[in-house]
């Protein structure tokens, strides 16, 4: 959160200073190795997305959840110690769930996200170049102008708030992490052991 | 190292590892989750004015997220940047209109993938606003920091998209 304030408020000024450059600079960084590693695991790739997708090729779904059950006990561990916040974001029905189901028709239709796109270009591939980064920017700039209505309706219907699952349950964070933890465990065994 | 770095394909498990550890230092350094659909608002925005859109600053959605390049819209340059650098090293850069997946099922017609895509990349555009997140948003930074909006977006991508992969190649094709 700071950094993206301090992003904000040295681009209000309309000069940066050397220090409200950094965050740009980690930016770049994290994505180049981010980029890197989507490309290694062939998550830039049509043919790898629509395989998850059609339920033949399960390569996203390992790469998604080996990087949430990473992330979650390290993320919660430096919580615990006091290092890190966490920042969810605030859902409702009207948001998450049409929002995920029409996201989801264009992951399909596409074949890319927003993020494996940006992989895609950077592997070569010309239909996410010309055909997919214009839609996606199209249909954003179609989401804003439609915003002040949506705002006022869909989009509230249902809403549950910025909630975590530990504070929703109003339970340790442990007792949601060590769970979720095994679950996942067990979901990519399972997958292993079945040869997908 | 030589062989890793070149190598055109490692583990998932590897990979999705190096993502989860890639997080632990954007929350530590940067205090922000890993996310990417924002910037393309900002991006659509950012062209809407230079086209001389007229009051863009002023629309309510981007009054919200600021059209203005930040950590995220540097993290979607070095995206670009990252899997070219791995491409290249692995041989696997190469230019490509039809992906062989489409083109075994589909037909190989550029323009025809094209137009798909750029309808796909409409839908997908206007979901991820709406939703408020992507696949790496919610689907990765989200779940992991176990929040209960992202579980629901995540599992409603896979459910519409996998509906509609199946329609689009075991109905149409």
């Amino acid at each position: 959160m700071e950094a993206r304030d301090e992003a904000e408020k040295s681009t209000k000024k309309g000069k940066f200073s050397k220090q409200d450059r950094s965050p740009l600079f980690w930016g770049l960084a994290f994505g180049v190795v981010f980029g890197f590693l989507l490309h290694k695991g062939g998550a830039t790739k049509y043919d790898v997305i629509i395989g998850q997708l059609l339920l033949t090729d399960f390569t996203v779904v390992k790469i998604m959840l080996s990087a949430v059950l990473t992330g979650m006990i390290g993320i919660y561990a430096m919580k615990t110690l006091g290092w890190v916040e966490v920042y969810p974001k605030s859902g409702s029905v009207g948001k998450s769930v049409v929002g995920g189901l029409i996201f989801g028709v264009g992951f399909a239709v596409l074949g890319y996200c927003p993020g494996t796109i940006a992989g895609a270009i950077g592997n070569g591939y010309l239909d996410a170049l010309v055909g997919g980064l214009a839609g996606i920017l199209i249909g954003a700039g179609l989401f804003a102008a439609l915003y002040p209505r949506l705002s006022q309706g869909i989009l509230s219907k249902g809403d549950f708030g910025d909630v975590t699952l530990p504070r929703w349950l109003k339970v340790n964070d442990w007792v949601v992490v060590i769970p979720v933890a095994v679950l996942i465990l067990v979901l990519l065994y399972r997958l292993e052991r079945s040869g997908l | 190292m030589m062989n890793l770095l070149t190598d055109a394909r490692w583990s998932p498990y590897a990979v999705g590892i190096g993502i989860g550890v890639l997080s632990w230092f954007s929350f530590l350094i940067s205090r922000t989750p890993i996310a990417c659909s924002t910037t393309f608002a900002k991006t659509s925005g950012m062209i809407e004015k230079l086209l001389g859109g007229k009051d863009v600053d002023l629309k309510p959605y981007y009054r919200k997220i600021k059209l203005a390049v930040d950590w995220q819209w540097m993290f979607v340059v070095g995206i670009v940047i990252g899997a070219f650098v791995s491409a290249l090293l692995s041989g696997d850069f190469h230019w490509q209109w039809v992906p062989s997946l489409w083109a075994g099922s589909l037909g190989g017609d550029p323009l025809t993938r094209v137009i798909v895509a750029l309808v796909g990349g409409v839908c997908l555009g206007f979901g991820a606003r709406w939703a408020d997140g992507c696949t790496s948003g919610h689907g990765i930074s989200g779940t992991l920091q176990l929040a209960v909006s992202s579980w629901i977006a995540a599992i409603c991508f896979f459910i519409g998209g996998i509906l509609m992969a199946h329609v689009i190649f075991k109905v149409i094709a």
